[in-house]
């Protein structure tokens, strides 16, 4: 008994002190971010690495929720007939809820798992500790240009998935079942608002391109330097982002749509 | 991989990247046909605002002439103040009557104003004297029945 | 060469990049490398205790020991990348320890090390890999650059490879790259962690010989930390013996050959029992626990 007591206090303390480290690094990053804005060929490779080898994934997935979301919706409204009301349906919950909230998803798999990878295992083949011998910071060489890499992609991304979602919606709804192309595109732009629901869709993709980024490089920096190591870690970054992804949305969202 | 290959392939995402933005803001959202112009407030107050919600609509003669930017409760005479941000380029006179109505029989709840003859206009800030309340489904229900059962009543 | 380089901009490091200075090692007599009575431990578990050991300007000197007693912590000691329990390591001069953000990165730049499996940069091509110091902490223009990366690939024979990719490399090619890579900046002092392990002879010999020859060219002073004697005997002046985190043995190279003292013999000679024991100490002898089976079994 005293001693399942002690292992999880022994649990907590370890995670209190790994958030207390992660939440150190975040702060460290911030402050070493300069080297990878001023020299921005670094921040454009990682962009290359994270957004543009995710393009595939997101505009595919993108495509196929639009059209499965026309198909859902439309055998839903039309039963209280009002099947005009699809391109509203698929356009609003693309834009404030699906597209940032899984192109996330994705990205945590997809790129995030990348980056801790890439940097657990530059840590247990010594090169970050190659890097500090030879008086390059490891964090401001190595991990900023990641971390903002990813967070400059993120918003990027969803808008894609969000903009081929509406795509396919459009595709299932107008072309496929034979909606009112008109009352479509006009319902759904009497109904979306930019600032509303567009934009507030692409803040809470800013901030999961925060969390996804940090996470990554966090386990990818604190990984055992071993390949058992780095493939927990690598596991970690997908559980621990997405979880993450999904309590910041619900926060974001009761934030931003409380009460209209 | 070399640099400008990087450079290129970067540039092509940040591009689609901003006309996806671009997409969602013009063609799924409506910044094209929201009118950045010039608005104007005006105030009206209702005895029952039914389900009017801030962002709801304003029309006149069916055409959206502005939105609902805020609902209070004015607590010494009972009453829903809602203000109003109305297009510049519209003007209308004093003697304008504004009504809640209902889009459909469930739709959403909007603004009409419905125009009266007077010469001069109302003025930014100024508050509409002739209002009409929501019509509440309930009430209309009940007032329905209980006409009926006086109708049934009174032969007897 | 110093005409040429009178009308370029040094970095931002405003420190005159040593390959300019023809660095005299008997010049200065001070040790370049001092520790005293330095201890480490980690989590409460020693790992050096009591360690004294210097090392001259222009000495090769060797620390030597079994898998895991301390050697490779020294290094990282000497580096600033560890702080010591007590004691002190002093590199030119200065305590490494005590030295802020910004002095410790200065010191850094005019140490060199390779590291056990060369830590080459893997994403990055040789040349890129080379050059990867002189960009980060010179405003040199690219041309004098690739001269430069040029130059320290061919002193390790490795011109043609500039245009490759770590992942193409063999194990010896690799490991001379990063000494090449190590040698960027004309360091003062070069460090090697275990540069012999996993080669074949032939590589084993070219890398040996270029850690003598590289020493004596830059004037610089080099540790190499190692458990491969033969090789290492070969070319360092200086030996240190390392075992359980205390040195147990140091002398010139040739005194090291020559030693009848056990632990020194043991090693050199590379016999499997000795004051290092064959078996891990277990609680009984397993005699003993043989016998004690013999009787359980006998009880059932």
């Amino acid at each position: 008994m005293l001693e399942i007591i002690r292992r999880l206090g022994r649990q907590i303390t370890n995670r209190l002190w790994r958030l207390g480290f992660a939440s150190r690094f975040f702060l460290a990053i911030i402050l070493h971010s300069g080297t990878s804005l001023r020299r921005l060929n670094l921040t454009l490779r990682e962009i290359y690495f994270t957004g543009v080898l995710s393009l595939i994934i997101i505009l595919v997935s993108g495509l196929f929720v639009g059209m499965v979301l026309g198909l859902q919706g439309y055998d839903t409204l039309q039963r209280y007939g009002s099947s005009e009301a699809l391109g509203v349906l698929v356009a609003l919950s693309l834009v404030r809820e699906l597209g940032p909230v899984v192109a996330a998803l994705l990205f945590a798999s997809r790129a995030g798992s990348a980056i801790t990878a890439e940097i657990g295992l530059m840590k247990a083949t010594e090169q970050l500790s190659a890097m500090e011998m030879m008086a390059v910071d490891p964090i401001a060489r190595v991990v900023a240009p990641r971390f903002w890499g990813g967070v400059i992609s993120m918003p990027f991304l969803a808008a894609l998935f969000s903009a081929m979602g509406v795509f396919g919606g459009y595709l299932v709804g107008v072309q496929l079942i034979g909606v009112d192309e008109g009352s479509f595109w006009a319902q759904m732009q009497a109904s979306v608002d930019v600032r509303e629901d567009v934009l507030n869709g692409v803040i809470k993709s800013f901030v999961f391109g925060v969390i996804v980024s940090w996470v990554a490089v966090f386990e990818g920096y604190d990984a055992e330097p071993t390949a058992e190591g780095v493939s927990g870690a690598t596991t970690r970054t997908v559980v621990t982002s997405s979880l993450a992804i999904l309590a910041a949305d619900f926060v974001l969202t009761a934030l931003m749509f409380r009460g209209t | 991989m070399s640099r400008t290959t990087i450079d290129l392939w970067v540039g092509f995402f940040v591009a689609i990247g901003i006309a996806a933005l671009l997409f969602l803001a013009l063609k799924v959202g409506n910044l094209s046909s929201t009118s950045s112009g010039e608005t104007y407030a005006l105030q009206a107050r209702f005895d029952n605002i039914g389900g009017l919600k801030v962002r709801a609509a304003v029309k006149s003669a069916g055409v959206v002439v502005g939105r609902v930017s805020e609902i209070n409760f004015d607590p010494e005479a009972y009453m829903a103040v809602v203000s109003m941000k109305v297009d510049g380029r519209y003007k209308f006179p004093k003697d304008t009557f504004a009504t809640i109505n209902t889009s459909g029989l469930l739709g959403e709840q909007y603004i009409g104003f419905e125009v009266g003859g007077d010469a001069e206009m109302l003025k930014a800030g100024e508050v509409i004297k002739k209002t009409q309340s929501a019509v509440v489904l309930e009430k209309l229900i009940s007032q329905f029945m209980f006409s009926k059962a006086a109708e049934s009543d009174g032969p007897k | 060469m110093v005409a040429h380089v009178a009308g370029i901009k040094i970095g931002h490091s405003a420190r005159i990049p040593p390959f300019f200075i023809v660095q005299d090692p008997t010049l200065n007599q001070s040790p370049l490398v001092q520790i005293s009575d330095l201890s480490f431990s980690y989590d409460s578990r020693p790992i050096l205790t009591g360690i004294n050991l210097s090392i001259p300007r222009g000495k090769v000197v060797a620390i030597m020991g079994s898998s895991g007693c301390g050697k490779t912590t020294t290094l990282r000691l000497i580096g600033g990348q560890l702080r010591p329990s007590s004691g002190e390591v002093r590199v030119d001069g200065k305590v490494v320890h005590a030295l802020n953000g910004a002095d410790l990165y200065a010191m850094r730049r005019r140490m060199g090390m390779l590291f056990q499996f060369g830590a080459l940069f893997t994403d990055m091509s040789v040349y890129d890999n080379v050059a990867f110091q002189m960009r980060e902490h010179t405003d040199l223009p690219e041309e004098l650059i690739h001269d430069l990366v040029l130059m320290k690939l061919h002193a390790v024979g490795l011109r043609g490879a500039h245009h490759l990719m770590p992942s193409e490399l063999s194990g010896g090619m690799a490991r001379r790259v990063a000494l090449a890579r190590a040698i960027a900046l004309d360091p003062m002092l070069i460090m090697y962690d275990e540069p012999f392990a996993g080669l074949d002879p032939i590589s084993l010999s070219i890398v040996g010989e270029l850690i003598r020859k590289l020493n004596d060219a830059l004037g610089a002073s080099s540790i190499v930390v190692t458990h491969d004697v033969q090789e290492s005997l070969k070319i360092v002046d200086y030996v240190y013996f390392v075992s359980e985190g205390k040195i147990v043995a140091e002398g010139t190279a040739e005194e090291m050959k020559r030693s009848t003292a056990p632990y020194v013999h043991q090693f050199v000679c590379g016999e499997a029992d000795g004051p290092v024991p064959f078996h891990y100490s277990a609680k009984t002898s397993y005699r003993a626990e043989l016998m004690e089976r013999d009787v359980r079994r006998g009880e059932r």
